[in-house]
This record gives structure tokens, sequence and C-alpha cells, in this order.
């Protein structure tokens, strides 16, 4: 019970970091109408840019400056290469911010090496937060889930509770009548992409020494992020959050679970036909298959299913039909 | 035909140019070495890094060797992939490559001595002879062994002697916990782990067992959290790369006391996250140890001073050794002739005297238990600058892990040199576009 009791908090402290980016993600999509996929690129420059200044200015320091730099070069690309490509439509667009995260790897790569670089955890969040039985929670999981709450809180003031946050909303869903009232769209497109840098940012300076910082990390989370956002609904922050939480955890408890999907038939009077070969074909291989080892697998499983029985995500088939 | 002033000048340059290259560099054979192994993707860092190796020990035989000739290394992405793998091996041979170089992942490298074998069947004359310097499964050697396969790491079961014997005289270890990658490699270390405990330590519980997506997992902290609760003291793994990174950081994270038993902590950036939390724990099973005296140094030396990392493969040497010591045996460099004298060949390298074993070509060589530890005047090597090392626990003696060949070889008839064809009209033409 504690084991299980501790891989939901672990699960929970993933799902967090998770939600980080894809937060930044899904309001990307929303007011520019496409997918970053220089997400996971931001998420690794976030992670080499706070590692490089904790060199200098120690842990905290590489913490706030991670962000500012990464909101800084999210800032450069929009207006420097996304402003210029969006008169030819969606597609250019995708494809700049394709190859702006191929170019943010391979700079990464010839800046800081192919092997990953010693972000490690500092002293202070070293050690056991508190003990679950004979288990211990890692201090530095509930530094991870602290963060992300509070941005997770900030994100939410920041949209509900301010004018800015009032015209973003607004600029999602009637960009054309935002901008005929007098607001800048254009300078809002700009302030969200930088926020979503600075959140992927973020993420990066708290998941490199959880996980680890090296340029194949921009691939790992960026496969990973785009079925979050797919599970969630794409251009929902609430779905963000519920995707998150729910790859998280998925992955985490299917991990923690000792067993294959026949036994867990079995536990519900369920009994394999007489006869049945026990390992081979492709049905019972299936369900004999442990699932700890499909793991990885189960987002994309995931996502595969909600496109199919629910294609605009959960959270809008679950009755809201506005953006966030 | 006629000449033009242009045609005939530039056909002066080039032979002037042809001229001025260094006499030394025109007259020794070049052998080309096609390297083929992941440079992009998860496993990059391994494979640049495993590349470099390759070139630095080219260039360290290249200064002089018996057999009078010039390795030159050519790089393949396979990108981690079986399917590119075996495009690759075509690429090399449309560059008329005959030595193949590959070593990360057993998938691939089973793959790669079957189309090495089909290939050499249907183009006798134009045989191609495979270096396999990492996969380890024992397939390769055992139940799918080619003649045209050379394996130059212990092979699994061989590793796993040399891990259960030390484990043997370990009676603190009584429960033991695997976690392997998810693929025909760690899916062999888990069946040879089981066996040879049971064997050994009747005693001893295998208290858990996960097989990890190769390369996928990003969190295993719910696999440290597994450990724990089954209250194992001792993980064995043969993990590599980033799994086996991550693996380390969530156990360091989740303060697991466990014994590591692993096959690669010595590998490209493991040693950077392992850490003084680790010091004694963490135990490295392996044909080298960074403290070897004698050549390994002057390499490892050499290799940090050119490329500012951690020479980590030095069995690179070893191969490069075995094929200029064939060389010079057979007088050739035809690969037919070289893969017959590889066959039973003894001699010297970094880690002593080791031997190519005829019977199922695998190389018997020393392998060595050591453990995590501070640096200290006995063992000084600065392990990728962590100030700590694999301190020297005892070495297995080949003959202590040398099991029985389980290979039926298939020889081919003659190591002549085939008649080779005639070149095929189209070959020609090209060659007279030049």
């Amino acid at each position: 019970m504690d084991a299980l009791l501790l891989s939901l908090l672990n699960g929970l402290s993933y799902s967090l970091l998770l939600f980080l980016l894809a937060s930044g993600l899904t309001l990307i999509f929303s007011l520019l109408g496409v997918l970053n996929f220089a997400h996971g690129s931001f998420y690794m420059l976030g992670a080499y840019v706070a590692w490089q200044t904790g060199q200098w200015l120690g842990f905290c320091g590489g913490l706030l400056v991670a962000p500012l730099a990464v909101a800084a070069v999210a800032t450069l690309f929009e207006v420097g290469v996304l402003r210029r490509v969006r008169a030819q439509g969606h597609l250019p667009e995708l494809l700049a911010t394709f190859a702006f995260g191929v170019v943010l790897v391979e700079a990464a790569r010839l800046l800081w090496g192919s092997a990953s670089v010693p972000y490690g955890i500092p002293p202070v969040l070293q050690g056991s937060l508190f003990r679950l039985g004979g288990l211990e929670f890692a201090a530095y999981r509930g530094f991870v889930m602290a963060v992300g709450l509070a941005a997770l809180g900030a994100a939410w003031l920041l949209l509900w509770r301010t004018r800015i946050g009032l015209v973003v909303q607004a600029a999602l869903t009637h960009a054309p009548m935002v901008s005929a009232l007098g607001h800048n769209v254009p300078a809002v497109q700009t302030l969200v992409l930088a926020a979503g840098g600075a959140l992927a940012g973020l993420a990066g300076a708290v998941g490199g020494p959880l996980l680890i910082t090296e340029p194949g990390m921009a691939a790992q989370m960026g496969a990973l992020l785009f079925a979050v956002i797919i599970i969630g609904g794409l251009g929902s922050l609430r779905g963000a959050l519920f995707g998150a939480l729910l790859v998280g955890e998925l992955q985490t408890l299917a991990v923690a679970v000792n067993g294959s999907l026949a036994d867990g038939l079995q536990r519900l009077g369920w009994s394999a036909p007489a006869g049945w070969p026990a390992a081979s074909g492709i049905v019972p291989s299936l369900l004999h298959l442990d699932l700890s080892r499909a793991a990885p697998l189960l987002p994309y499983v995931l996502v595969v299913a909600v496109l199919a029985f629910k294609p605009h995500g959960l959270t809008r088939a679950l009755g809201r039909d506005e953006a966030l | 035909m006629t000449l033009s002033r242009r045609h005939l000048l530039s056909l002066m340059a080039g032979s002037l140019a042809a001229g001025a290259l260094p006499v030394r560099a025109r007259e020794l054979p070049v052998v080309k070495l096609a390297f083929i192994d992941p440079l992009t993707g998860p496993f990059a860092a391994i494979g640049q890094n495993q590349l470099q190796s390759w070139q630095f020990v080219a260039d360290r035989v290249n200064r002089g060797n018996t057999a009078g000739v010039r390795f030159e290394i050519v790089p393949f992405d396979n990108k981690g992939a079986v399917q590119d793998t075996v495009n690759a091996l075509q690429a090399a041979i449309d560059q008329d490559i005959r030595y193949v170089l590959q070593g990360d992942g057993s998938g691939a490298a089973l793959a790669l001595s079957k189309a090495v074998s089909r290939h050499n069947v249907r183009h006798p004359g134009k045989e191609v002879v495979y270096l396999n310097y990492a996969a380890v499964d024992p397939a390769l050697t055992g139940s799918d062994c080619s003649f045209w396969h050379f394996a130059l790491q212990p092979s699994v079961p061989m590793t796993l002697q040399a891990m259960t014997d030390d484990i043997r005289n370990r009676p603190d270890i009584q429960r033991v916990y695997l976690i392997e990658q998810d693929y025909s490699f760690g899916h062999q270390v888990a069946k040879y782990a089981r066996e040879m405990l049971a064997r050994k330590r009747p005693d001893i519980q295998i208290v858990g067992e996960d097989f990890v997506a190769l390369g996928q997992v990003k969190d295993f902290s719910p696999y440290i959290a597994k450990v724990q609760a089954a209250k194992a003291d001792c993980i064995i793994t043969a993990n590599w790369g980033p799994d086996l990174t991550l693996l380390i950081k969530a156990a360091q994270q989740g303060g697991l006391k466990a014994d590591l038993y692993t096959f690669y902590a010595s590998s490209l950036g493991a040693p950077s996250e392992i850490g003084p939390h680790d010091a004694g724990r963490v135990k490295l099973v392996y044909y080298s140890e960074p403290n070897l005296p004698g050549t390994l140094q002057s390499l490892q030396k050499g290799f940090r001073d050119k490329y500012k990392q951690d020479f980590s493969v030095p069995v690179t040497y070893t191969g490069l050794l075995l094929l200029t010591a064939a060389m010079t045996k057979a007088h050739s460099i035809d690969p037919i002739k070289v893969a017959s004298a590889m066959e039973g060949l003894k001699f010297h390298t970094f880690n002593g005297e080791v031997t190519m074993r005829a019977a199922d070509h695998q190389l018997l060589q020393p392998i060595y238990v050591s453990s995590w530890q501070p640096v200290s005047a006995a063992n000084p090597y600065n392990v990728e600058n962590t100030g700590y090392t694999f301190a020297l626990d005892h070495t297995d003696p080949p003959a202590q892990t040398t099991l029985p060949a389980q290979c039926t070889m298939q020889r081919p008839l003659t190591t002549e040199i085939y008649p080779v064809k005639p070149p095929k009209v189209r070959a020609s033409a090209v060659r007279g576009g030049n």
C-alpha cells in the first residue's frame, strides 16, 4: 500500500513536470494555431542554460535565468521568423518551428557535446522529504511538485485575474474582434510564445537534474508532449493538466503493477479457455505481457483511442466548448 | 576524340596533385572499415564516443604496424534501428568497403551478421568481415554463429559467470532484483543470471524482474520503488546509455541502499551520475578496468587530450590489433584470408594475452570485477573527472569465464580468393566516366 502511494506521488511529480511543458504548448497552439515542434528543444535549452549559469550563479540562479533566456530565444524566434512566415499559412509556420527545434538541438550538441552533462540535484534538496513505510520520497521530487503547482497557480492568476489574461483569453477565440478593439494581437502572440518558452525553460531547469540533460532529451520529451495535449484536448489548459496527470500516473502505475492483463481478467473471474497456448500467438501473448513492459507504450495507445472515440480530446468531451 | 586545351590542362593539374601526395600514404594499402552504429537518437552520445574511439585507435595503429596497412574508419548512422543497419551495410559494400564494425544492440548485430553471411554467399570474391565490438547476445556466437562474425566483447554468459562468481562469495546478498532492457540481450541476461545464481547460490531469491523498453523510459523512480518494496539487496542490470544513467539517478533520489552489479557502469556519461553516495556499491564487470597499467594508460590519456572524454571502449584497440595480426599472418588484406587467419589467433593487447577462439569466433580475455571508489595512489585514474574510479576487486583470467563453444561453424570450402568475375558493363562505364 505504501509502495502504491509512493508511486502515485512519484507519478504526480512527473505529471506536474509534464504539465509545465504541456501548458505552454497548448496555449501556443490555441493562440498561434500551430503546434510548436520546437517545444522539446526549449525544454532542452532550459536545462542546459540552467546548468551552465548554475556553475556561476548557483542552482537558484540557474533556475531564474533559464526561463528568461528561453523566453528571450522564443521571442526572437517569434518576431524574427514566425511573423514573417505567418502570411504563408500554417504549414510554413509548422515547418519553421520544426526546423528551429532541430537547430537548437544541434547547436546544443556543438556547444555542450552529445554526451550528458552532470547537472545534478543541489545538496540542499538531496535526501528524502519523508518516509512512507520503509520507502523514501525524494526531497527534489517534492520541489518539482512545488514548482509545478506554483506555475499552475501563476498561470491561472495571470489568465483569469488580470487584464492581460482577459485580452489573451479573448484573443484565443476572437482574434479579429480583439484586434478591432485596439489591442495588439501580434504582441499578444509574441507574449504567449515567450511565456510558453519560459515555462518550458523552467521545466528544463527543474527536469534536468531529475532526469537527464543531453541533446536527446528534446526528442524524447517532444513526442510524449504531443500525446499529453492530444489526450487532454488541443488548446485547453485544463486538458493539458488532465492529460499530464493521466499520462504521468498511467506510466508510473503501469510499472508499479506486477502482472499482466490476463492476471487482471482472472481476478475478475475470467479464465482462459482450456487448450489455449499460454504464451504463443498474438492475442495470448498480448494478454500475458507484463503491464510494466508496456508502460512506455500506454500513452500512445491512449492517443489512438482518444482520437478514435473523442477526437477533440477528453476535456472538451467532458462538456465545455471554450478553449480554456 | 579531340582533347581540348582545357581538358589537357586539367589532366596535368590532376597528375601534379597526385604526385604531390606524401609517398608513404600512397604506398600503404588502405583498409576501409565501415562503422555502423547510432550517431543520432537517444544513443547518439555513446555512438559518437565509439566512433571517436575507433578513429583514435586507427590513428594509433597507423603510426606503424606489422601488417603495413593504413586503417580508415568510414562512419554510417544506423539510428539504432535494424533496417537502417542492413541498409548501411549495403551502402558500405557499394563503396567497396570489406570490413564492418558494429556493436550497439544485439538485434541490429544479429541482422547484420545474417546480412553479411548472405552477401558473402552470393558474392564470392567480394566477402565482407564483421567485427562486432559490443553486442553480446550469446546467439551471435551460438545458434546463429557465422564464419564472418567475430565477437570482441565477452558474451552475456561469460560476463555473468564472472558476476555470479563474485556474488557467490558475498553471503550478505540474499535478494536479487533484475532490471534489464526489453530486447533479446536483456532477456538473455535475465535468463543466464537466474540459471547461474540458482546453481551457485540456491539460497538467493530473485525477488523481481523488470524489462524496460530500450531508450523509452524517462522516469525510473517507479522501478526503484519496486526494488525497495521487494527489499532487494542487489540489482543486476545490463542497461546501457540513458537507461543506465536514469536508473542510477532514480536510485540516488530514492535513497536506494542495494548494490548495483552492472555490465556498463563505465560507459560514457554513466560515471558522472554515480557520485560519492554509491561508493563501494556500484560494481562493474567488464573486460577492462581504468587503472590497468601499460598501454591502456597511454590510450586513455591520448584520447582524453584529444576528445575531452573518457576512452570507454578500449576493445576497439584490441579489434585493430586483431586485424593487423591476422593480416600479417595471412600476408594479405583480403577478407576471406584475414578471417581464416583470425581463427585461433593469440596476441597481446592492453589487457594481456587474448585468443580468438576458432570454434565460435569469441575473443577470450580476462574479465575484471571492480567497484566505484575514490581515486587513490593505487587507483589513480580519475573517471570522467569525478574524483572517483573503478578500483579492481579481482581479475578472472580467461580460463575461468570460458564456456564451451555452442557453434557449428560453416566454413568456406576454400580460403583461396575466388576468381573474380569480369566487371559488369555498367561498373566499367562508371569507372571510365571518372
